[in-house]
């Protein structure tokens, strides 16, 4: 069964018709043609498909495109301005944070939601204390709060370097939504 | 995946009779669990009705001193509520030691609640499952079973409730606000999810087409302590072997474990997770340690006491030391007051 259905992607404003069994993922990849948000495991384990909606990061294989209608969504490949690269892009690049390189927008988009949520004093697993936690968040809070990402050629040394880099070059990291 | 057709919940009510007068209906929330078995064939409903966008999405402060937590609100945002951390450290320590940062935003309240088991088994459709398809046997059934339960099984399903969140309302007393065509009712967490018994394709007591509206929290008395540890396979992001979400209170109030010795336990509320089809409480151990001295001899009896039923399979022997472990260094430390908030370092972990 269809439904139109209207997403904000990147910037940009699409309106489509979709079976109601689309993934958020399937529709981004297949329906508007960015494959940005990769297809790992299909069933929300590895994080590869992470893209911000609303500013959150969430898997995009177990949402349906039907069930958000309307939302504003950001992919990797929509965080850079015109002119330069995004904080956390220019961090993997610089510390080297993938190989294969197939895990990587998704790190990106999960490494961007997840400053945004320590910076809204989200605790973590290993935060301690009851108060809020902020950034700079130390390498055990960043590997707890990206478990949700995983990379098959085990680049997470090199991650974490990234996120600590992007932490500390912008405090705040702007807001993206 | 069969087509179904997708329709947006305006108002409780109205879902509510449109779901129970459909048996191929199904509620969507958050789907991190729903839109997985989509996938797998697990379930092939004809409708979805996304309740979403209802105006379930609050927490509130209740009369009594309780808090009402809407069945909309994200895992991630009730683990970062401050009135959440600050008084019950237990459901949001149980919240972050759960899934992923992605999926606690996206998944809710009521959908964990009714979570379905991770049994390889389950989720497997070309094995039989009576969880899955009644009568057609149980897979795990001299299958592996490093993962199940050692307490509360049938012959028909040695599945366990995959929650965190689960155990520590369990733990907390709570109780899930049910709307059904007959109006609201009330159910205690630890009477919400089933053993298996003869019919381990229910999970709950849910009747079709309830709709969970909010879980609320009762008012604890001053000086409870509460704390959640889970032990899993890797450091990160898997399913519990066992965990333990303890509430306790002491007598001799402040109970911080003295030169005079250690305090003494007023109640004590213990669930344990990862180990039966449904969050257990362990009864026989909080009777036990009821007005006893918070010794390290008198915990592990207790734990001992309540363990003795539980019955081991071929592959999750390990599971009977390791709950009673865990439980015991989790009261232990609440006992002497150094498990009260978040965990440290130190005590992170350790089974």
């Amino acid at each position: 069964m269809d439904a139109e259905i209207t997403l904000h992607v990147d910037g940009r404003e699409r309106t489509f018709t979709v079976d109601t069994r689309t993934t958020l993922l399937d529709a981004l990849r297949d329906r508007l043609g960015n494959t940005s948000p990769k297809k790992g495991c299909d069933h929300g384990q590895c994080g590869a498909c992470t893209v911000l909606v609303e500013g959150r990061r969430i898997n995009s294989c177990l949402a349906l495109a039907v069930a958000h209608d309307g939302a504003t969504l950001t992919t990797a490949a929509g965080l850079a301005d015109e002119t330069d690269l995004h904080p956390m892009q220019r961090a993997f690049l610089d510390q080297d944070g993938f190989q294969c390189g197939y895990c990587t927008p998704g790190q990106i988009c999960s490494a961007v939601g997840m400053l945004q949520e320590a910076n809204a004093g989200h605790p973590s697993a290993v935060s301690t204390g009851d108060g809020p936690t902020g950034t700079p968040l130390n390498d055990e809070e960043i590997r707890e709060r990206m478990s949700g990402n995983l990379c098959r050629c085990g680049a997470y040394v090199n991650i974490v370097a990234a996120i600590n880099q992007a932490q500390q070059a912008a405090p705040q990291v702007r807001q993206e939504s | 995946m069969k087509p179904f057709e997708f329709q947006r919940a305006t108002d409780p009510s109205e879902a509510v009779a449109t779901a129970t007068a459909d048996p191929g209906t199904r509620y969507l929330a958050g789907g991190t669990n729903l839109v997985d078995h989509l996938k797998l064939g697990i379930t092939a409903p004809e409708r979805l009705i996304d309740i979403t966008r209802l105006p379930l999405d609050g927490i509130e402060e209740l009369p009594d001193g309780g808090l009402r937590l809407g069945a909309m609100v994200r895992n991630s945002d009730l683990a970062a509520h401050p009135q959440v951390r600050s008084r019950y450290p237990v459901l949001s320590q149980a919240l972050l030691s759960g899934a992923s940062g992605q999926l606690r935003n996206a998944a809710t309240t009521g959908g964990n609640l009714l979570q379905r088991t991770r049994c390889v088994y389950f989720q497997d459709v070309t094995t039989p499952c009576n969880k899955r398809e009644p009568g057609s046997g149980c897979s795990a059934l001299g299958g592996y079973t490093r993962y199940h339960a050692i307490l509360g099984a049938s012959e028909h399903c040695l599945a366990v409730n995959p929650s965190d969140m689960s155990v520590a309302l369990a733990a907390l007393d709570a109780h899930v606000t049910v709307l059904g065509t007959d109006g609201e009712r009330s159910i205690p967490v630890t009477e919400f999810h089933r053993l298996p018994g003869d019919e381990p394709n229910r999970d709950t007591v849910l009747e079709h087409g309830d709709l969970i509206t909010a879980v609320e929290l009762p008012a604890l008395p001053a000086g409870t302590r509460s704390a959640y540890r889970k032990v899993r396979d890797r450091a990160s992001y898997a399913f519990a072997l066992v965990s333990v979400a303890a509430v306790v209170d002491f007598e001799d109030d402040g109970g911080a474990g003295t030169s005079a010795g250690p305090p003494t336990f007023g109640t004590v509320r213990l669930a344990l997770g990862g180990v039966a089809h449904k969050p257990w409480r362990a009864t026989v151990a909080e009777e036990a340690l009821r007005g006893a001295p918070a010794t390290e001899e008198n915990i592990r009896q207790a734990l001992e006491a309540e363990l003795a039923q539980a019955v081991p399979l071929h592959d999750n022997a390990f599971k009977i030391p390791m709950a009673r472990n865990t439980a015991t260094a989790v009261l232990r430390e609440l006992a002497t007051g150094s498990g009260t908030g978040t965990p440290t370092p130190e005590n992170r972990e350790q089974p």
